[in-house]
């Protein structure tokens, strides 16, 4: 079905709604690449105009990909509860927009109707939302997750500590992670991104990991983020906390990352059946990005930001303890510089949060976007304000495997601080009980150095 | 007031053990200065790296002379270097249609490719090649091709002219910050135009302080003589690297 919006003398024609909803996204080089994006800054703002008017219903009779062709738009059609969108149903997107930011729609009410939103209705609502309404409601939101501690509560920021090495050097990489625990940092997972995909070295790195997490009895959880079936092939006799794996929002998208709903059924049951964590048993960790389906070219006509809020759907099947869209970590020709970038990170971390997904940022660029550093710091803060649950801690930003820069241990550092955010209550005891920070969260230099560096 | 307000690290000692950025010490939250200084400049000469040119001259020389292979020169739909960012979909496919000249089938085709740094791979493939042609060639025939602002996949259309059954694709990594010219290999079994990424296998990370030349040239043997042997390549073939490389 074809959408007509009227400004002044100007009709505007709208071909069906993916023509409608990629003409109303801000623009970014990923949807220009696919040929989708608004012609002009008129032509954009009368889809937006449109959009806002359109019922949310309309989103439940034109789906974007058939069910038939796509395992995906199955599983969004399946999930979506009926019963608790009649609540919804009178809203147009405008009307959801609104309602989103009243004092009348807490977080824990707009968390309860998580299920009657469907991907496509949540990416809509966000491209009529400026980025001060992307923050101001996913701050609202508060989205938890346990394993062998705590993320998302209120007042707290979490890191993920990233000891990357090229060559997957095991004293490099335990170098990377003592440094980073001294910076308060490794709360949210350590979680290594090796540079071979192979069991070998996934067992190797998650012994690794297990025998120092063991020893200091770190509250915290590892993970090597191998694909999701080599992770299978080691889970039997390697200690595996989180199974890994990078996900999209279309089945074909997903098969040319290897896998499938089913793949990672198999993997979560196997995860889960381990019952390694302790406060809680969430087993997955996703991660996701901006341009991965079009990059697949398996984004079926779909503007990048919808296919992203998409594989959300999948990652929401799996109860994940992590869900972490990898921003900046495409390239130009998704999202062209510091401005795309921190438009599409405020996008991801508002839909996961809508979805109810426990969403970190990878707060990132790489040296071909034209972005630096500065742009990071706005972003990292403009996420800490909107109440991101956690974000990367790679030393001096500098990730020396996968060539890109993501936020620091300094970053976290400086997060806490100015944003007066504390670590995961039970990790946070623990860098006490250690001496690396003190009650008001602040580093010291101390004896704990000298009792983490017996590790190495 | 104090002169140095900069907190060392008191385990400054382990940036022995990588090249990260690690005992970089503090002021306040913040890093001192001097690293705050060297990161910019790496930044700066990463971002200088993306815009180096494939040194095709040196390397056909070398390729025809040291290790006398037949090479055949490409040029992918980009026009320059910015086209080459914001259009990746041109540096997978060919320029100007090269269908009516005959290339010789090869049972493997070696690409070499600018992809975003020219002198990774201007400094890093023969290197690798050198080690690994000797070892292989009297087991396979071999070509090699040199294609101006190309990505991974053009190495599949290629690769098609050659009816090659398996193509290396060397290709210059983004420019890390440390690693300015890291190059990265991906392979290919039965190669053919459209393929994605589940089908390739990828060596990477391979530069002076990462994945050293003749553990590339062992890796890449081994992806040879395994795909040749289960006739595939991609994520169902697992590298075994403990039985090589120790």
């Amino acid at each position: 079905m074809s959408y007509r919006y009227t400004l002044g003398q100007e009709n505007y024609l709208f071909k069906d709604l993916k023509d409608l909803l990629a003409k109303a996204s801000p623009l970014r080089s990923g949807d220009e690449l696919a040929g989708i994006a608004a012609q002009n800054n008129t032509q954009r703002i009368a889809a937006q105009y449109a959009l806002s008017e359109l019922p949310l219903s309309t989103f439940l009779n034109e789906v974007l990909i058939s069910v038939e062709k796509d395992e995906v738009s199955r599983l969004i059609s399946d999930s979506h509860d009926k019963e608790l969108f009649r609540s919804v149903a009178h809203f147009t997107v405008g009307g959801l927009r609104d309602w989103l930011l009243s004092n009348e729609a807490t977080g824990e009410k707009i968390n309860k109707m998580k299920m009657a939103f469907t991907p496509e209705m949540i990416s809509a609502v966000s491209k009529l939302m400026r980025n001060q309404d992307l923050i101001s409601v996913a701050s609202k939101i508060q989205v938890i997750s346990q394993f062998r501690n705590t993320l998302g509560l209120k007042g707290h920021l979490a890191i993920r500590l990233q000891p990357n090495h090229p060559v997957d050097d095991p004293k490099g990489i335990l170098a990377s992670t003592i440094d980073g625990l001294l910076y308060g940092c490794g709360d949210a997972v350590i979680g290594i991104n090796p540079a071979t995909d192979s069991p070998e070295m996934a067992r190797k790195l998650l012994w690794l990991l297990e025998d120092l997490r063991t020893k200091y009895e770190i509250p915290t959880q590892s993970c090597v983020l191998c694909h999701v079936t080599t992770a299978m092939e080691i889970i039997k006799e390697t200690p595996v906390d989180l199974v890994f794996q990078s996900i999209a929002g279309s089945q074909a998208a997903n098969e040319s990352f290897g896998i499938n709903l089913n793949i990672l059924s198999e993997a979560y049951e196997a995860a889960k059946d381990l019952e390694r964590g302790t406060v809680g048993n969430q087993v997955m960790y996703f991660e996701t990005g901006q341009g991965s389906a079009l990059s697949a070219n398996a984004h079926h006509g779909i503007d990048q930001q919808t296919m992203e809020v998409r594989a959300y759907a999948v990652a929401r099947k799996f109860d994940p303890f992590l869900v972490n869209s990898v921003v900046g970590f495409i390239g130009p020709e998704y999202l062209f510089d510091g401005k795309q970038i921190t438009r599409a990170g405020l996008e991801d971390h508002f839909c996961g949060k809508m979805m109810g997904l426990p969403m970190g940022v990878d707060v990132c660029y790489t040296n071909h976007a034209e972005a630096d550093q500065d742009d990071m710091d706005n972003l990292m803060t403009l996420l800490g304000v909107a109440g991101c649950n956690f974000f990367m801690g790679v030393p001096g930003t500098d990730d020396i495997m996968l060539n890109y820069q993501s936020t620091s241990f300094h970053d976290a550092l400086y997060l806490r601080n100015v944003l007066s955010k504390r670590p995961a209550p039970e990790f946070e005891l623990w860098l006490q009980k250690m001496g690396i920070i003190d009650e008001r969260g602040v580093k010291i230099d101390s004896q704990a150095a000298r009792k983490l560096l017996n590790a190495i | 007031m104090k002169q140095d307000l900069k907190l060392t690290d008191a385990w400054r000692r382990l940036k022995e053990f990588t090249n990260a950025r690690i005992g970089l010490g503090s002021i306040g939250n913040a890093m001192p200065l001097e690293e705050v200084l060297a990161l910019k400049l790496a930044h700066a000469k990463a971002k200088d790296a993306i815009y180096t040119e494939l040194d095709t001259e040196d390397l056909k020389k070398r390729i025809t002379e040291g290790l006398n292979l037949e090479v055949f020169e490409f040029r992918s739909k980009v026009k320059d270097r910015n086209q080459y960012l914001v259009r990746p979909d041109f540096g997978k496919r060919l320029g100007i249609s090269n269908s009516r000249q005959i290339y010789p089938p090869s049972d493997i085709l070696f690409v070499i490719t600018d992809g975003l740094s020219a002198s990774a791979v201007n400094n890093n493939a023969l290197e690798v090649l050198n080690i690994l042609v000797p070892e292989i060639r009297d087991q396979f025939t071999l070509s090699a091709a040199l294609v101006e602002q190309g990505r991974v996949a053009i190495g599949d259309e290629v690769a098609e002219l050659f009816n090659a059954k398996f193509v290396a694709v060397f290709i210059g990594e983004r420019p890390g910050l440390s690693s300015p010219e890291s190059m990265g290999i991906y392979t290919t079994f039965n190669p053919r135009s459209g393929f994605t990424d589940e089908k390739r296998n990828c060596i990477s990370n391979i530069h002076q302080n990462g994945l050293k030349d003749f553990q590339a040239a062992l890796i890449l043997k081994f992806l040879i003589i395994q795909s040749f042997h289960l006739k595939m390549s991609g994520v169902g073939l697992k590298v075994d690297l403990k039985s090589l490389i120790s």
